[in-house]
């Protein structure tokens, strides 16, 4: 058992991490909601006193918005969408006896440690780009015209961009939860005459929820706040600014910390929403 | 009983996952064989693979422009000093709360992880405004304060989850044959934690080093590291691809071969320990 002397210690030695942690959290947080309730323009005059709620309902009706908020729903949902589809399909495939399944696994994992500066730009010029990109002279090979990526096709070149970097984390996740997935199970069924879609359906998937649940608001908690990939790519333009870009707008750009500040609570408050699934299921965990 | 798979089966397998492997991997292929061609053969119609002449002028380019060293020395100085401020404040917490948990623990631990999940837009100008009065503003300083509270919490549930995996039948030895708490910690729970720690600080490493939020928005000429210098890299269109490629391939490369060792550490880190 541990002693009283080992417990004070123990809380002296938790206190710097706490104390941090709430500075971090607390004072910065005050501020943006302080700054949400008055007319601050840096560079225009500075503080200009209260104004009550007058910020929360121009972020909510500025014509910029709710084009924001599909933005973002449709770059997270369609980056969800397609690492969990492909994760899953990637996780059975290198789940499977071959050679060389280390090297491969190499292969697959490495797009997660590049920088997204960096693979927002080698998409962008090197793949992207109209006359000189890869894609562009695939295109012409096969006779058509090259698509202006980022202009004409922005959101999914984005959605392609983004997936890419994450579809290693969520193969990654998956693989772990398959590989626990006891093998004696899936060979009964097989003896019994379950056909691969219902081995699939009911013993692979139920096995993979936790795992998929996991990836699911892990990745929307990341890609709510993705940032370099838009400003490296098109700074918000061509129907791809999020809610993070809008903000990120509003205050540096614009200048309007009041306003801004008010997008922030509001993506806060969205940030939490989803933060209460993740701790509930991250708490049963502990539990275990 | 392992199941037979023929060798035709196999075969199979292999060649499948090596295509999509090879698929997935082919932009940082791409990038790393683009950095070794010379301006005009990266821009060549149609364009070459392997059959050009290399060289390797790009990186003598990058490394002149005499910046380069300085935007690397501060991601090192940046992801390593926030690795390791956040290592020296997270180890006694996560001691404390492995072998000397409290009613309390499993709250202050969800709500340590609950602090990542603050939209970091959403106190940009705050921040933004702390670090002016305080000086902080494009200095590598304060750059490594907020990365190294950003991680914070992955690293402290890091070593919260290898630090219970530690028997405390141990420590409590330790204690019992007369070892101080300053000893037990430093002699007993630090060899055995190593390989935990190693794998925390691998990971973090890596996260500081490409965060691309902070590191673009709270540094000019100074602090910026490679993040910033490679966006700045968004100049005119198809004139620089082979020294972009050359540039980014030395801002990925060491990231890259640290990721390739700390994959499983990256699976229990970012999940938290959910999934094993």
């Amino acid at each position: 058992m541990a002693t009283q002397h080992a417990r004070s210690a123990a809380r002296l030695m938790l206190a710097p991490a706490v104390i941090l942690l709430l500075g971090w959290m607390l004072v910065p947080l005050t501020m943006t909601l302080v700054f949400s309730f008055k007319k601050y323009l840096p560079l225009r005059g500075g503080d200009l006193g209260w104004v009550g709620f007058e910020n929360y309902i121009r972020f909510v009706t500025s014509s910029a918005f709710w084009p924001s908020i599909w933005a973002t729903l449709i770059i997270v949902g369609g980056v969800l969408v397609i690492t969990i589809a492909f994760g899953i399909a990637l996780a059975l495939l290198l789940d499977q006896p071959m050679w060389g399944q280390g090297i491969v696994r190499i292969l697959v994992i490495a797009p997660f440690f590049v920088m997204p500066t960096v693979s927002a730009l080698v998409w962008k010029n090197m793949f992207m780009d109209p006359v000189n990109g890869l894609f562009a002279h695939l295109w012409q090979f096969f006779g058509a015209e090259p698509i202006q990526w980022l202009s004409q096709a922005s959101l999914p070149s984005i959605i392609m961009i983004v997936s890419w970097q994450w579809l290693p984390f969520a193969t990654l996740i998956l693989l772990t939860a398959i590989q626990s997935l006891d093998s004696e199970q899936i060979e009964a069924a097989e003896m019994d005459g379950a056909p691969w879609r219902s081995r699939f359906i009911y013993i692979i998937l139920p096995h993979l929820s936790r795992a998929i649940t996991i990836v699911l608001l892990i990745q929307t908690i990341f890609l709510l706040g993705i940032f370099a990939e838009i400003f490296v790519t098109t700074q918000g333009s061509f129907g791809t600014r999020t809610l993070t870009y809008l903000i990120y707008q509003r205050v540096l750009e614009s200048q309007n910390v009041g306003l801004g500040s008010a997008g922030g609570i509001y993506a806060v408050i969205l940030a939490n929403i989803i933060a209460i699934f993740l701790m509930r299921i991250v708490g049963k965990n502990l539990d275990a | 009983m392992a199941r037979a798979v023929t060798t035709q089966r196999k075969a199979l397998n292999t060649v499948a996952a090596w295509t999509v492997g090879l698929l997935i991997f082919f932009p940082i292929l791409w990038t790393i064989l683009t950095s070794f061609k010379t301006e005009a053969t990266a821009i060549a119609d149609p364009p070459v693979f392997l059959f050009f002449d290399w060289t390797t002028e790009n990186y003598a380019a990058v490394m002149q422009r005499s910046d380069y060293a300085q935007f690397l020395w501060n991601s090192i100085f940046i992801a390593g000093g926030s690795t390791l401020l956040g290592l020296i404040v997270a180890i006694p917490a996560a001691w404390s709360m492995a072998f000397v948990p409290s009613p309390r623990t499993k709250d202050i631990l969800l709500w340590m992880l609950s602090t990542k999940m603050l939209p970091a837009v959403g106190v940009l100008y705050p921040i933004y405004l702390l670090f002016i009065r305080l000086g902080l503003l494009d200095t590598k300083i304060g750059l490594t304060l907020v990365l190294m509270l950003i991680n914070l919490p992955i690293i402290v549930w890091m070593l919260y989850t290898y630090f219970r995996e530690i028997p405390g039948e141990i420590l409590e030895a330790a204690r019992m044959d007369g070892a101080s708490l300053r000893d037990e910690i430093l002699y007993v729970l630090t060899p055995m934690a190593v390989p935990g720690i190693a794998s925390t600080l691998l990971l973090n490493f890596i996260l500081a080093w490409n965060e691309a939020f902070w590191t673009l928005n709270l540094t000019a000429a100074k602090a910026a590291p490679l993040t910033a210098f490679i966006a700045s890299y968004s100049s005119p269109e198809g004139l620089f691809y082979a020294k972009l490629s050359a540039a980014s391939t030395m801002a990925i490369a060491p990231i890259l071969i640290m990721g390739w060792f700390s994959q499983k550490q990256l699976v229990r880190g970012l999940t938290f320990g959910a999934v094993k």
